[in-house]
């Protein structure tokens, strides 16, 4: 074994830290893009909108199912031909890795936070909803002010447990070649001949970040819950 | 649509073998990971809950470490890293390992015990769950320790959490591709070796991901069949088809240990 050499690390940093930025838009994206998406998907099940309901759940069991490898290489090879049939200019619109990653990883979570939000409807008490009717709220407002917070509320360890997934499968971009924080770490392994310092630094980081946000999670989960719901 | 699988490769194999290859090594990968992280997964568990202080500790932070590094990163440090940071005679005879299984074993260990640290906090959370009174009981018939968790606890908590262990039967079988990384032909890299040497991409992902829809239904059948058996009678179970773990954490949102959330 060669004798460790971390001050190779200095000098590696600000091509790191690129990919570590790289990795937490990565995952802020995906966050937002899967939330706002996941919730339009559970709300369509939720009411059983005849036809695209079913439509939503085969998407979600199909994307559940197979490796997110796999979803990359799809949508790696599907996105430039579905735009190209929506541009009408016929042919494949190439929009590179960077793209694909952000638009494959926002479909993606839309999948697994959709199941969390759909649950959570399920478990709000049937007296909110008798509650909102009695108080002649339209079904907009029954949901937006009433039901929807409760559900995310109730919810929200859970999402956040699954964003900790989430930040640590954006790694997964290495596949396409993409320069997140592992991408970086291994294409300056491949320059300076340094793995073992590349790796083990970038095991902190990750390890640094999911961690702690594990520990908010853990505090958040003692918090705040609804004061009386049932334990 | 799936007639090119039948074509002849350049190596004298037809496209369709190449598949099957690749599902052997994935179904072998998700097997044998499976019961180290099975095995691994019930004693970490069981450490967490121990009253030795020490024990507990170690039980948490591998807990710790194996959650919260990527799955990749691990995949690397066992493929790339451990060979360098070993004595160099023991590093070169790992290096020399012959192709398929050079890549094999680091990618079984990985997965084993990343697995095996999900499994540790589903088992956990089977014996908080677990009235005190089973303990106790235990304890006023004259078990010791051992014994009480081995007749009394541990059995009870794991029929509790097949509901949940079906998501890291589902989450071990799809993490198998990221062997990919290192080389391993599983079932999604011969997918897109097939995508490159024939030009039909839709044929060779499509045919992958019929099977891994397969491999998904096989899994969450066998759990339900098992869940079915050794259901412990007048416990109910809520009828989620597609998360039956999460429907009863929504509800409890709060109460549950940190461990039970749902696997990719």
């Amino acid at each position: 074994m060669n004798s460790l050499d971390f001050s190779i690390v200095l000098q590696a940093w600000p091509y790191l830290w690129s990919g570590l930025l790289f990795s937490l838009a990565l995952t802020a994206v995906a966050f937002v893009v899967g939330m706002v998406l996941g919730t339009c998907f559970a709300l369509l099940q939720h009411f059983e909108v005849p036809v695209i309901a079913r439509i939503v759940r085969g998407y979600i069991a199909l994307i559940r199912s197979i490796p997110l490898i796999l979803v990359l290489f799809w949508f790696f090879f599907l996105v430039p031909i579905v735009l190209g049939h929506l541009s009408g200019s016929g042919g494949p619109v190439p929009i590179g890795a960077t793209w694909t990653a952000f638009i494959t990883f926002g479909l993606f979570e839309a999948a697994y936070y959709s199941e969390i939000i759909r649950v959570g409807l399920r478990a709000v008490n049937r007296g909110q909803f008798e509650a909102c009717q009695a108080l002649a709220l339209s079904t907009f407002e029954t949901y937006r002010s009433v039901i929807l917070p409760q559900v995310l509320r109730v919810a929200s360890p859970i999402i956040l447990s699954q964003t900790i997934i989430l930040f640590q499968d954006t790694s997964l971009v290495y596949v396409l070649s993409l320069t997140d924080l592992l991408g970086a770490a291994s294409k300056l392994a491949q320059l300076n001949g340094r793995l073992v310092e590349m790796y083990l630094v970038i095991v902190v980081v990750y390890l640094a970040i999911s961690s702690a946000a594990s520990q908010g999670v853990a505090l958040l989960r003692k918090r705040y819950a609804i004061a009386g719901a049932r334990r | 649509m799936f007639a090119v699988l039948f074509e002849q490769t350049a190596d004298g194999q037809r496209y369709i073998d190449w598949l099957l290859s690749g599902l052997g090594w994935t179904l072998a990968l998700a097997f044998f990971g499976w019961w180290i992280a099975f095995a691994l997964g019930i004693v970490v568990g069981i450490g967490r809950t121990v009253q030795n202080r020490a024990v507990a500790a170690l039980a948490r932070l591998y807990v710790e470490i194996f959650r919260n590094i990527p799955v990749l990163v691990q995949m690397f440090l066992w493929y790339f890293v451990l060979p360098e940071i070993l004595p160099t005679t023991l590093g070169n005879a790992i290096k020399q390992i012959p192709p398929p299984w050079g890549s094999f074993f680091p990618a079984l260990i990985c997965l084993g015990l990343y697995t095996a640290a999900r499994i540790a906090e589903q088992v956990r959370a089977g014996i908080e769950a677990l009235p005190r009174g089973q303990a106790e009981a235990a304890s006023a018939l004259g078990l010791g320790g051992y014994l009480t968790y081995r007749h009394i606890i541990v059995p009870q908590a794991l029929r509790l959490i097949v509901p949940s262990l079906t998501s890291e039967v589902m989450g071990i079988y799809k993490n198998t591709s990221v062997a990919l990384t290192i080389g391993l032909m599983e079932l999604t890299a011969q997918a897109r070796q097939i995508s490159e040497a024939t030009f039909q991409t839709f044929t060779a992902f499509g045919a992958a991901t019929l099977i891994y829809l397969a491999l998904a239904l096989i899994a969450y059948q066998g759990m339900a069949l098992i869940d079915r058996a050794v259901r412990i009678p007048g416990t109910t179970r809520t009828e989620d088809d597609i998360a039956p773990n999460l429907a009863e954490e929504v509800q409890q949102a709060g109460s549950l240990p940190a461990g039970m959330e749902i696997a990719k």
